[in-house]
């Protein structure tokens, strides 16, 4: 099993980008399962939000705290929250910067990303610029880092799942593809296989 | 018993002959679509969290036209339920959804409902009850009306949702009482995952439409809910007693029926998981089944002789199903998500109950997790499994487990063996 967990704050889509990719994630044939965790139910209070996939039906029914992916949807998170708690050795980090991602320091050992979704999603007109609507973007980001799920399959999804601008949605995840990197020796690993845990220690 | 749940099919489970579509989505709109499927004629809610997306979807489902009924906005759930009353009485097939504060608030009017022997379906989306507030699953709700005379089901996954909503209008309609479905507020009512949605034509002919023995009709006057002397209310109370016990027969033949025609079995009142050769059994309900089911296959591939028993349906309470465990288990462990003040936790004390007449008496233990919203987990279930392997006799009447409080009465770690091996290793 595959499990995800999507660090945003209310506002920017997290739970329905959950969603969005447990469905795309099914369309390819596999299991899926999203699951937001809500807190206070505002905006910009921190929100989390969980995808499993997996092979076989999906029995676990309980927040993910060994992530194999983590999404960071505001890297102001980073800071105020311990995104990292759990995150599985080897797990990838994909975060929401317009800085490159080796200004965050992360460990070599957990593949990382930056990808400018804001910048993405104002171009695209989705949100406003003080409050972009960053999930559809990061969604493109993450088919192609992670190798876990294609873009044909989170376009549909997200054609499927968001009520307005079907369009430039779609647009602003196929940009976001274009212009990440695939994370090196990750593919592999990342399609359902199981592997040892490790927590990461970073702050 | 594996390939039962409908959530333990493979995927060969969601190719059968039966299904319209298979589409990820909610708990709350798994019952929305179902209540679509049921042909429902009239909707009567008021919102709350996290029950709100069921009748907001079902809004949508009205307002496009895809479904003939009369949505009917009130100004609460007392409201809610009268409306489900006064049309559940002219001969419509009637729904409503709620949770917590929302079913409290309809106490009175369960009552009626079961009492003019209504056949109405209502979805509960099991939150902890206020105060303190939260909107988190526990079972406290719903166990509150334990004796309104509703039946009552638990759902443990999305696809179950939709298939006990189809299967209790049939039920509520045969044995003339109304019917109470469980989901677990977030746990499920927001979990999105994959549901076979079935045919239209195949759920209009396991569940025709609702045939009411006695309606109101001016051309065929007759007076309902009068005042009843002594003479005649226990024989009236006695047949609602009967109708309740009645509906355990139904509920198996209608779970039977479902899965010839839809491939999907529930297995009645109760399922049971690795229990056969079982020593020790844990009996829960709702969606910590599902990861309970986790736990056992962990303990069973380190040889633990371990099982569960699903509480499907609360009321009707499985005696039978029990008593039938209890021949061939030494302990039985119940985990219940809901406290009882001044007693244990609520389906503790009814195991207890229908074993004490019964020859067959293992050591039960009673244990509390997962109020308001805690997480119950595979690491939750192999505390009590611990917990019940190192004991041969109950100390306590209610263990609360993953409790922060110090000097509380709780099991101890570790594990007698393998304790590392114990911690989930990759989530399954």
């Amino acid at each position: 099993m595959i499990e995800i967990r999507m660090h945003g704050r209310g506002g920017q889509g997290g739970v329905i980008a959950a969603k969005i990719l447990a469905s795309a994630i099914f369309k390819e044939g596999k299991y899926a399962q999203s699951f937001p965790s809500f807190g206070v139910e505002r905006r910009g209070a921190p929100v989390l939000a969980f995808t499993r996939a997996d092979d076989r039906p999906i029995r676990l029914r309980t927040a993910i705290y060994e992530p194999d992916h983590l999404i960071v949807l505001d890297a102001t998170l980073i800071k105020s929250t311990n995104v990292f708690s759990g995150l599985k050795r080897g797990g990838t980090i994909l975060v929401n910067s317009s800085n490159p991602v080796e200004l965050f320091a992360f460990p070599a050992d957990y593949p990382s990303a930056s990808v400018d979704a804001a910048g993405i999603a104002v171009r695209h007109g989705l949100g406003t610029r003080s409050i972009p609507i960053v999930n559809t973007a990061i969604l493109g980001a993450f088919a192609k880092f992670s190798g876990l799920v294609g873009i044909e399959s989170i376009v549909e999804a997200i054609r499927e799942g968001v009520p307005i601008k079907q369009d430039e949605n779609a647009a602003a995840a196929l940009e976001a593809y274009e212009v990440v990197e695939a994370a090196i020796d990750v593919s592999d690993r990342s399609r359902f296989s199981s592997e040892e845990n490790g927590a990461i220690t970073v702050k | 018993m594996e390939g039962r749940n409908g959530m333990n099919t493979t995927n060969s489970g969601l190719l059968h002959p039966s299904i319209e579509k298979v589409v990820v989505m909610e708990g709350t709109h798994a019952a929305s679509y179902a209540v679509k499927l049921a042909r429902v004629q009239v909707i009567a809610a008021y919102p709350i969290t996290p029950q709100t997306s069921v009748v907001e979807k079902l809004s949508e489902i009205v307002s496009d036209g895809e479904l003939d009924a009369k949505f009917i906005k009130v100004e609460s759930e007392h409201s809610a339920m009268a409306c489900c009353i006064g049309s559940s009485i002219s001969g419509a097939r009637a729904f409503t959804a709620t949770s917590s504060q929302g079913l409290a608030l309809m106490h009175e009017l369960l009552h009626w409902a079961a009492g003019s022997r209504l056949p109405i379906v209502m979805v509960n989306v099991n939150r902890a009850m206020a105060p303190p507030w939260s909107i988190y699953v526990d079972h406290n709700d719903s166990l509150s009306q334990r004796d309104t005379g509703w039946l009552q089901f638990y759902a443990e996954s999305n696809q179950e949702v939709t298939d006990t909503v189809l299967q209790a209008y049939k039920i509520a309609e045969t044995v003339s009482l109304p019917v109470m479905i469980n989901l677990d507020a977030f746990v499920l009512s927001h979990t999105s995952e994959p549901v076979a949605i079935p045919k239209q034509e195949l759920v209009d002919e396991f569940l025709p439409a609702r045939k009411a023995s006695f309606k109101v009709d001016t051309s065929d006057p007759r007076a309902f809910g009068a005042l009843i002397g002594p003479e005649a209310y226990m024989e009236m109370r006695y047949k609602l007693y009967q109708a309740m016990e009645d509906a355990r027969s139904v509920i198996r033949e209608v779970d039977r029926d479902f899965a010839n025609m839809f491939g999907r079995s529930y297995g009645g009142l109760v399922e049971e998981y690795m229990a056969e050769d079982a020593e020790t059994v844990l009996i829960t309900s709702a969606t910590a089944v599902s990861t309970a089911r986790i736990a056992v296959d962990e303990l069973r591939s380190m040889g633990f002789p371990v099982g569960l028993m699903k509480i499907r349906t609360f009321r009707p309470f499985p005696v039978d199903e029990i008593r039938a465990l209890a021949k061939h288990v030494r302990k039985i462990g119940v985990m219940d998500r809901n406290v009882s003040f001044g007693a244990t936790g609520i389906i503790y004390q009814e195991t207890k109950a229908v074993l004490y007449n019964a020859p067959d008496r293992p050591a039960v233990f009673g244990f509390i997790a997962g109020l308001g919203g805690r997480d119950i987990t595979p690491e939750t279930i192999n505390e009590i499994f611990s917990y019940l392997m190192n004991h041969e006799e109950p100390v306590s009447e209610a263990v609360w487990v993953g409790l922060k409080t110090a000097g509380a009465d709780r099991p101890e770690p570790p594990f007698p063996e393998n304790s590392a091996a114990m911690k989930r290793s990759d989530g399954v």
